[in-house]
C-alpha cells in the first residue's frame, strides 16, 4: 500500500537523484576536454536533455492528456526563433542579417549585462528563454481555438499543417528583416560560451545549461501531471464524455494542456539553439516531429521517465554508439565494404523495431522510473508490492 | 404539491444523431424520491439524461433545476450546481486507480475530501480494498459501484443513473439496487433509467413510460407494476 510517507519518501529520493546527477554533469562538463573519446558523452547529453524535454512535452499532450497533435517542430521554432533574435548583440546583428536591415535591435542579455554586469547577462539569457516559451505558448493559443475541436487523426494533420505553415512564413523574405528569411540566426548567446569564476577555478557550463533547462521544465511538468489539472487530463485521454459528465470543461483543459506543452516546446527550442548555436527554420521540419515522437513511442507513451530515458537512448544511438557503422568501424570489425554512409540508419531502424517487437507499451509502459524502484524494493523485502495490479 | 419539485422537464424536444429522439416530454421529480423513466431501447431515455445534465443540445423546452432553467448551460455549471449522471456502460477511466476515479469525481469542489472518500468508502467496502488498483482491472459490477461512487462525490442532490444493471449479474444487479435505496435513504434524489423495468418500478416512487421520444403513462411504481400495459409491454407477463 502506497501511504503519504511513502510518497513522500519517494519525492525525497527523486530530489536528490535529480541533484545528484546535475552534480554529476556539472562535474562532467570540467574535467571530460573536448579532444577526449568520451567527449560525445557531452553532446550526447547536451542533445538529449533538449529532447527529452521535447519528448515530455510532448508527452503531455499526446500521453496524458489523449491529444495526438504533430505541430512539436513548428513551437520549437518559434521557441528557437524567439530566443536568437532577442540574444544577438547589436554589434554582431549586421553581419547576421546581410541581407536585411533587421528591425529587432534589442539583445536582452547585452542590455541587462551593461547595467547590471555578469549576472544581468544570465538573467537576459532566463528572460529569453521564458520568452521564446510564452511565444509559442501565444501561436498555440490562436491555433488551439479551431484545432482543439478536432479529434485524433483530424487533430494530428491540422497541427502538422500549422506546423509546417509556421516554418513556411519564418522562411518568407517579407519577414527577412526580423527573421532573416531563409538565412540562418547566429553569433546569439550559446552554452559554448557559458563560462564563469568560482573560487579562482575556471568553470565550463556548456552540458550543464541545457541539462539544467530540461530538469526544471521537465519537474514543473511532473508536478502539472501530478496536481487535480493532470488527473483531469487523464481523465479526458481515458474517456471524454464521461470527463465531461464529471463537470470538467474539456476545452478549457484541452487548452490548458496544448498551451503548457508548446510553452515547452519553445523552451526546448530555445535550448536547442543555444546548443546548437544555429537557429535555422529549415531545421525544424515535420521529420523533427516524428522523431521526437518516435522518441516518446520508444520510451512509453504516457511515461515522463520513459520519455526521458526513451530520447537519451534514441540520441546516444544515433550520435554516438552506431556512429562506427558509417564510417568503417563498429566493435572492432572493420569492415568499410558495409559500414558506409547510411548503413548506420538500417541497424538503427532494425533495432527500433526489435524494440517494439519486445517492449510493446514501450521501454516503460505508463509507469515511472520511482514505480519501477519502489517495486523492486517492495519484491526484494517480500512484502505487498505497489505495482500488482492484477 | 409543487414547492418540492426540485427538476421538472417541459415539452422537452432533442435531435439526437440527426434523428428526433426526444419529441416534447414533461415530468416532474419530487425532492427525496426514487423516479425512474422506463422503455425500451430508443424510446430517447439516455438522450433525456444527456440533455439534463448539459451533454447534448436540446432543440426545445425547459429544464427547470430548483427553479432555474438550465437550458444552454455547459455540463460544468450543471454539475457544481447539484446534477450529476452516472454514464450508461459504466465510463469508469480506465488507467487512473479507483481513488482517483473517486477524487475525479469531486473536480469541482476545492473543500476537503476526506468525509466523502470514507463515505463511499463505507457504501462500497469493496471499493475500499481496491483502493489502488486500476479502475480497468475491476470486474463489472465494481465498476458499476465505482461509477456511483465517483458521481457522489460531486455531493449531488440529484443522480441521475443510465442503466446500472446493464450487463451485470441478477445477483449484483440486486446489490446495486440496494445500494441505490440506501442513497436515496441519506437524502439524495435519484432519478433512474432502466430497461429492467421490474426492478425499476419495485424501487421507484414514481414512474414514466417513455415509447419512442414520448411519454404514454406515468403513476406510482406500485401501481405501474400492476399496470396491464406496462405488464404486457416491460414485464413480460
Amino acid at each position: 500500500m502506497l501511504d503519504k510517507t511513502a510518497e513522500k519518501r519517494k519525492n525525497i529520493i527523486s530530489f536528490v537523484c535529480v541533484l545528484a546527477f546535475l552534480i554529476l554533469v556539472l562535474i562532467l562538463d570540467q574535467v571530460i576536454k573536448p579532444t577526449s573519446k568520451m567527449f560525445m558523452l557531452l553532446t550526447v547529453l547536451q542533445k538529449g536533455s533538449v529532447y527529452a524535454l521535447a519528448a515530455v512535452s510532448m508527452n503531455l499532450l499526446n500521453g496524458f492528456t489523449g491529444l495526438f497533435s504533430l505541430g512539436h517542430a513548428g513551437f520549437m521554432l518559434i521557441g528557437a526563433y524567439t530566443y536568437a533574435i532577442f540574444t544577438i548583440p547589436d554589434k554582431a546583428r549586421d553581419v547576421v542579417y546581410q541581407y536585411y536591415d533587421a528591425s529587432v535591435r534589442f539583445s536582452i542579455p547585452e542590455k541587462l549585462g551593461n547595467s547590471m554586469g555578469p549576472f544581468g547577462t544570465v538573467l537576459g539569457v532566463v528572460i529569453a528563454v521564458l520568452l521564446a516559451g510564452l511565444a509559442a505558448a501565444i501561436f498555440a493559443y490562436l491555433i488551439g481555438l479551431p484545432v482543439l475541436r478536432l479529434k485524433s487523426d483530424y487533430l494530428a494533420i491540422a497541427t502538422l499543417g500549422f506546423a509546417e505553415i509556421i516554418r513556411a512564413v519564418f522562411q518568407w523574405s517579407k519577414l527577412g528583416p526580423v527573421t532573416n528569411g531563409s538565412n540562418l540566426l547566429k553569433s546569439f548567446e550559446r552554452t559554448s560560451t557559458f563560462k564563469g569564476v568560482l573560487f579562482g577555478m575556471k568553470l565550463k557550463f556548456a552540458t550543464f545549461v541545457p541539462v539544467l533547462i530540461a530538469t526544471v521544465s521537465i519537474t514543473l511538468i511532473v508536478l502539472l501531471v501530478n496536481s487535480t489539472y493532470g488527473r483531469a487530463f487523464k481523465a479526458i485521454r481515458d474517456d471524454e464524455i464521461a470527463a465531461e459528465a464529471m463537470g470538467i470543461n474539456l476545452a478549457k483543459h484541452k487548452m490548458i494542456s496544448f498551451v503548457t506543452s508548446s510553452f515547452f516546446a519553445g523552451v526546448a527550442g530555445a535550448s536547442m539553439a543555444m546548443v546548437l548555436s544555429i537557429a535555422q527554420a529549415s531545421n525544424f521540419k515535420s521529420a523533427m516531429t516524428y522523431e521526437i515522437l518516435l522518441m516518446v513511442v520508444l520510451g512509453g507513451i504516457g511515461s515522463i521517465s520513459g520519455s526521458v530515458i526513451g530520447s537519451m537512448l534514441f540520441v546516444a544511438a544515433s550520435e554516438w554508439w552506431l556512429r562506427g557503422l558509417d564510417s568503417g568501424t563498429f566493435l572492432g570489425i572493420n569492415a568499410p565494404g558495409v559500414f558506409r554512409n547510411g548503413f548506420r540508419l538500417v541497424v538503427f531502424s532494425v533495432i527500433i523495431m526489435v524494440v517494439v517487437l519486445f517492449f510493446r507499451k514501450g521501454i516503460m509502459g505508463d509507469r515511472e522510473l520511482t514505480d519501477v524502484i519502489a517495486g523492486w524494493k517492495a519484491k526484494s523485502k517480500n512484502k505487498k508490492g505497489v505495482t500488482d495490479h492484477e | 404539491m409543487n414547492k418540492d419539485v426540485i427538476l421538472s422537464v417541459k415539452d422537452l424536444q432533442v435531435n439526437y444523431g440527426g434523428i428526433e429522439a426526444v419529441k416534447g416530454i414533461s415530468f416532474d421529480v419530487h425532492q427525496g424520491d426514487i423516479v425512474t423513466l422506463i422503455g425500451a431501447n430508443g424510446a430517447g431515455k439516455s438522450t433525456t439524461l444527456k440533455a439534463i445534465v448539459g451533454l447534448v443540445k436540446t432543440k426545445a423546452g425547459s429544464i427547470e433545476f430548483m427553479g432555474e432553467n438550465l437550458i444552454g448551460q455547459n455540463s460544468t455549471a450543471i454539475v457544481s450546481k447539484g446534477i450529476t449522471l452516472v454514464p450508461e456502460g459504466r465510463r469508469v477511466f480506465a488507467d487512473l486507480s479507483v481513488l482517483e476515479n473517486i477524487k475525479i469525481g469531486a473536480y469541482l469542489r476545492n473543500d476537503d475530501l476526506t468525509d466523502d472518500i470514507n463515505w463511499v468508502y463505507d457504501l462500497f467496502p469493496r471499493l475500499k480494498e481496491r483502493s489502488w488498483q486500476l479502475a480497468g482491472t475491476l470486474s463489472g459490477g465494481e465498476q458499476q459501484m465505482l461509477a456511483v461512487a465517483r458521481a457522489l462525490m460531486s455531493r449531488p442532490k440529484v443522480i441521475m443513473m443510465d442503466e446500472p444493471s446493464l450487463g451485470l449479474a441478477p445477483i449484483i444487479v440486486k446489490g446495486i439496487f440496494d445500494i441505490i435505496k440506501e442513497i436515496n435513504r441519506q437524502g439524495t434524489t435519484v432519478l433512474l433509467i432502466e430497461q429492467n423495468a421490474n426492478m425499476a418500478l419495485k424501487t421507484a416512487d414514481y414512474g414514466y413510460v417513455l415509447e419512442t421520444g414520448k411519454i404514454t403513462l406515468s403513476g406510482k411504481g406500485s401501481e405501474l407494476l400492476v399496470n396491464e400495459d406496462v405488464k404486457k409491454a416491460y414485464l413480460g407477463k
